[in-house]
């Protein structure tokens, strides 16, 4: 019985053990410091300190930059994935190619790209000169920051939505309009409902890159825009408060959690949505 | 008709949001200004000067090892691991599946700081092998959601009538389950190797001082300035990976074609 249970299950040993030593033990170690102060006894003031007014500003400002950038991103998107999905390529991978393809380009150099397309006298502007057109001022404003969001992130909300309204049967959707539905009733009653799992990993996969990223605020924000990722990098890397700085991912970790569990609720056990 | 325009200047700005950022950077490749807000006329010089810099070519070197390294190891275990997962029962499945999706849902952050939280609690140094780990780590997930689909299709008849057949079990995997598994395999492992490539977040909590990647020196120059020669090193890796992906398209449309005649 052993030795079958052993023969059976042996293969998946290499990853059981890394899946234990590298994601389970490093999530409880930053739990650890997050309850604890620097003599090793238990303390929530780590995670008090969020109600701060400095954290709170950034968690705050942080929430609302990424729901900002997360709605564009949705609404950007499913007209793309429609489109994509009409436009019948049958080579899927083609559309994958032109989503993934910019991720070779180094993803710093690219957004500081967008600081030279966005600046003051940047390309941008000129452009919108050569056209009499007023100037655009937002780098270094909250505004240039959900725009890198939204340039970086959309990727990730696109390619869900267009895998599963590629697997709409269309004879669905057929039957739909015999039955006397016009287009609009089609997309309410159909092929938005069943494209919800795709919205959902979508949003996970914008929302929480953009709660916690601490990069995009730092280039596209001038350095003076705080995000909650943004203190939470310094405080590991400059501050050299890792309990504090714990604390407050922990914080976010209730996000992502919260990010979870409405993610299984809607897409019961399926997860292949987000490839 | 009217529908039709629309939708073509739809794809066109989304094509211009997702591109205008490299063809900016290819463009400032050949800028013989130093600064990124001036044109100072066409040159050639940074791609000169790019193989003359020793510290960007460690890097570059530092940055694809390490990427074909965490995919190729990553891609070993995470297959295996689909393997042995899929024989399981439904309980210890989900829940293992459950806790894969862990770092492909939480933040980059949080992943990077505990992994350094740990290496610093368990007295390992900052260096080459722990940001081989934090790669290897966040690609092996990807692995799995490529692979595992493929496992599942495979089904476990065709494997028992190789056994049956008198195939030893690593025969038969050879020859029976690889071959049916292998585009999501190569997926994975195109998809580990693009991820390990761009990252930035993980592999600058767990790096320590000494060494760089290509992210963590760009984002180390990023007050100073960007070198022009950077513009020049993605130009030069951008464009290879366009030419080989269409090559690599290509091909077994031209077998197809030959073939058919």
């Amino acid at each position: 019985m052993n030795k079958t249970f052993f023969k059976k299950y042996f293969i998946s040993g290499p990853y059981l053990f890394w899946m234990i030593a590298f994601t389970i033990i490093p999530i409880c170690l930053v739990i650890y410091y997050g309850l604890t102060d620097k003599s090793g006894t238990f303390t929530l003031q780590n995670i008090m300190s969020i109600t701060t007014p400095e954290h709170f500003k950034a968690l705050w400002l942080s929430l609302l930059l990424s729901l900002a950038s997360t709605v564009i991103c949705l609404l950007l998107a499913y007209p793309l994935a429609m489109i994509l999905k009409g436009l019948s390529v049958n080579k899927n991978s083609f559309i994958v190619f032109i989503f993934i393809l910019p991720m070779w380009m180094n993803f710093l150099l690219r957004t500081l790209a967008w600081q030279t397309i966005l600046e003051k006298n940047g390309v941008l502007n000129t452009l919108l000169e050569i056209l009499h057109l007023p100037s655009l001022n937002i780098i270094n404003t909250p505004y240039a920051i959900i725009f890198g969001m939204v340039y970086n992130f959309l990727p990730f909300m696109v390619l869900p939505i267009y895998n599963v309204l590629i697997k709409i049967d269309d004879n669905v959707i057929h039957a739909a309009k015999d039955l006397g539905a016009n287009s609009v009733q089609t997309f309410f009653k159909i092929i938005f409902p069943l494209s919800i799992p795709g919205v959902i990993s979508g949003i996970t996969m914008v929302f929480i890159p953009s709660l916690t990223t601490f990069v995009i605020s730092n280039l596209l924000g001038g350095g003076k825009i705080y995000l909650i990722g943004n203190i939470i990098e310094q405080e590991f890397t400059t501050a050299y408060n890792w309990h504090l700085g714990s604390g407050l991912s922990m914080v976010l970790m209730v996000f992502i959690l919260l990010n979870m569990i409405l993610t299984f609720k809607f897409d019961k056990g399926e997860g292949g949505a987000v490839l | 008709m009217m529908k039709k325009s629309l939708r073509n200047i739809y794809l066109a700005l989304i094509f211009i949001l997702l591109y205008a950022p490299i063809i900016t950077l290819m463009v400032l490749s050949f800028n013989a200004s130093k600064s990124r807000a001036k044109w100072g006329g066409f040159t050639f010089k940074w791609y000169i000067e790019l193989f003359q810099n020793q510290a960007i070519m460690e890097s570059l070197y530092l940055t694809l090892l390490l990427a074909f390294l965490s995919a190729f190891i990553a891609t070993i275990i995470g297959t295996a691991a689909c393997i042995g997962i899929n024989r399981m029962k439904k309980g210890p499945q989900s829940i293992i599946m459950g806790i894969t999706n862990i770092p492909l849902l939480n933040a980059e952050i949080v992943t990077g700081i505990s992994f350094m939280l740990m290496f610093i609690a368990f007295d390992i140094s900052l260096g080459f092998n722990t940001v081989l780990i934090g790669h290897i780590s966040f690609n092996i997930p990807y692995v799995i959601l490529s692979v595992m689909p493929k496992v599942k299709q495979t089904g476990k008849s065709s494997y028992e009538a190789a056994l049956d057949l008198g195939a030893t079990p690593i025969y038969a995997f050879w020859k029976v389950i690889l071959p049916d598994i292998l585009p999501g395999i190569l997926s994975g492992f195109l998809l580990s190797f693009t991820m390990s490539l761009d990252d930035f977040i993980i592999t600058y909590f767990t790096k320590g001082r000494g060494i760089n990647t290509l992210s963590t020196k760009i984002y180390s120059e990023v007050k100073k300035g960007i070198k022009p020669e950077m513009y020049a090193l993605s130009t030069l890796l951008f464009l290879s990976v366009l030419i080989l992906l269409i090559l690599v398209n290509r091909l077994p449309k031209a077998k197809e074609k030959i073939n058919n005649k």
